[in-house]
């Protein structure tokens, strides 16, 4: 029996006067809303999809080929809508050992979403690249690097929408009001003081992770002190997406820095359970990944890399010439700026590749691997280790500089 | 024998009846299965080695990304997917996987329910009572 409270809006899309694909959509929301105990919903302002075609599979693209054919006029997204890295980049699927039966469903896949009006952009880092949201701004992401840094470090509102439900959210504008749309779910569970400043893109996620293993589960929201300046924004993209990673975490507040904590009282209530993250719990961690020197790929991804992560790379690859392949994976919206800057062709002169549009964790991982004898991998990401063990890898996580260092000699040298 | 009802304050899903497969460890498709040969893969999980296909899960919480919206529905449509999941705490891509993969859940116990439930047990999971119910509590 369903429990949620319609509109006219809602009440007309569910009688199917709107036609049956958004009525469709608002079934499905209200059966994840009615779990969740959500009394309406909310109107949202844009949506992100994750709609790799590992994920979906055969079954998964039929199912968005058949809500596309749908009759014209009835199938178009009413928000802004936009997509998740893709499967692969299709100029460099030859180098990754992808199959035509992969790009086949790629291709499938990106023909019924455009029909159903949903824009490709194919990123994981919109905040970065297309449009941040605002405070208190109510969106339906999907892909959870998006949506820790929307609801942490922009003050926005989402909760985790996988792909089915971010379209749904799309095809009718609104979401179910549960979770981090609620004030009262975006107060602090736990409180962490943390001891010192991390620099590095990898000490940042490794600290993110340490994090996110405490918090435990997606309606722990820690509240965090001893983070002291102003950590940039790839800083931060990194903390959050592997802090969401290791804990499914989807909101963190930092003291001072975050906009909805200028003080701990603003979010965090008395005698919160409380812990301490130190520079070797970090340390660590990442550690604790290193269980060989040999190394047989280095993957840049997850999160896609901006302009600015792309820079210093380009940096670290001048004069060098790799042993193992090295991989950059960036957004299709960075790819064009890093071209013109003349990034990408530092980096691909050492013998680097830069993708654009997919995620590495995203484009058959375990079958690449196999394809081109990948086992040991090193990154910078820590959200990348930790999917990866699943995928059969032997991750390791390093700094940028090492990782660079280990495509050049083959051997993975921590500092 | 039955040892025990314990209700659950979120369900989806139809009424089933099967075997119990249970570890207080986390739960994404992505992370942990490899979803063609239908088995616990991550190295670090408490059930890595073990066939999750037909087996009621339950487990502590759910983990990770958003791919499991999709996955359980994959799972489903070759017959690769567990015959319900059951948490003690879950997120919205469990739920929106379930919705869309026919998955019946449920989540949110007053118990531990993975120290609840043996392993091997004979359980039914009812969402529209919101009820694990041991039905024999003798592993299988």
């Amino acid at each position: 029996m369903m429990r949620m409270r319609l509109n006219e809006d809602e009440q007309e899309i569910l009688a199917g006067k709107h036609g049956p694909l958004p009525q469709r959509a608002l079934r499905h929301q209200i059966s994840v809303g009615d779990f969740f105990g959500a009394a309406d919903f909310v109107p949202v302002t844009q949506a992100h999809i994750m709609a790799d075609t590992e994920s979906l599979g055969e079954a998964g693209v039929r199912y968005l080929e058949e809500l596309a054919a749908y009759d014209e006029g009835q199938q178009r997204v009413r928000i802004p809508t936009i997509t998740d890295p893709r499967g692969t980049d299709f100029s460099k699927a030859g180098m990754l050992g992808q199959t035509a039966a992969m790009l086949d469903l790629e291709r499938r896949t990106i023909a019924a979403l455009v029909k159903l009006g949903v824009t490709m952009t194919d990123t994981c880092i919109n905040y970065q690249t297309i449009q941040a949201p605002i405070r208190h701004e109510h969106v339906a992401f999907g892909d959870t690097g998006v949506v820790i840094y929307s609801n942490s470090v922009c003050g926005a509102r989402s909760n985790f929408e996988g792909g089915p439900s971010a379209l749904a959210a799309g095809l009718t504008g609104r979401t179910p009001r549960y979770g981090f749309h609620l004030a009262q779910h975006r107060r602090a569970t736990l409180h962490v003081r943390v001891d010192f400043a991390p620099v590095s893109l990898n000490d940042w996620g490794a600290l993110g992770a340490v994090i996110g293993r405490i918090a435990g589960n997606y309606w722990a929201v820690p509240v965090i002190e001893g983070i002291e300046g102003a950590p940039r924004s790839d800083q931060l993209k990194h903390f959050g997406a592997a802090m969401a990673s290791f804990g499914s975490t989807a909101l963190y507040h930092v003291v001072g820095l975050t906009p909805e904590a200028a003080r701990l009282a603003d979010v965090a209530p008395a005698n919160l359970p409380s812990h301490r993250v130190t520079r070797d719990d970090v340390i660590g961690l990442q550690r604790s990944y290193h269980a060989s020197d040999t190394v047989d790929v280095v993957v840049f991804s997850a999160p896609q890399l901006s302009l600015y992560e792309l820079r210093e790379l380009a940096d670290l690859c001048d004069g060098q010439r790799f042993k193992v392949p090295l991989l950059a994976v960036t957004s299709p919206q960075v790819k064009p700026d890093a071209d013109r800057a003349g990034y990408t062709a530092r980096i691909e002169a050492a013998g680097g590749n830069v993708l654009a549009g997919m995620c590495f964790y995203q484009s058959y991982a375990r079958e690449i691997a196999e394809a081109n004898g990948w086992k040991s991998l090193a990154t910078n990401s820590a959200k990348l280790v930790n999917i990866l063990g699943g995928y059969g890898y032997r991750p390791m996580l390093a700094s940028m500089e090492a990782c660079v260092g280990a495509a050049a000699s083959g051997t993975l040298r921590l500092g | 024998m039955t040892a025990g009802v314990f209700r659950a304050r979120h369900a989806i899903g139809r009424a089933v009846r099967g075997i119990a497969l249970v570890a207080g460890d986390g739960f994404s498709a992505r992370y942990d299965l490899d979803r063609i040969a239908g088995v616990f893969c991550r190295p670090t999980h408490k059930l890595v080695g073990q066939s999750y296909v037909g087996k009621i899960l339950v487990l502590d919480t759910a983990k990770g990304g958003v791919a499991t919206a999709w996955m359980l529905h994959e799972m489903q449509s070759r017959g690769v997917v567990p015959l319900a999941v059951v948490l003690n705490s879950v997120n919205p891509i469990l739920a929106q996987g379930a919705a869309l993969g026919d998955v019946p859940m449920l989540a949110g116990f007053e118990q531990d329910i993975t120290l609840a439930v043996p392993s091997g047990a004979e359980v039914e999971v009812d969402p529209s009572a919101r009820t694990l119910t041991i039905i024999d509590d003798q592993p299988r």
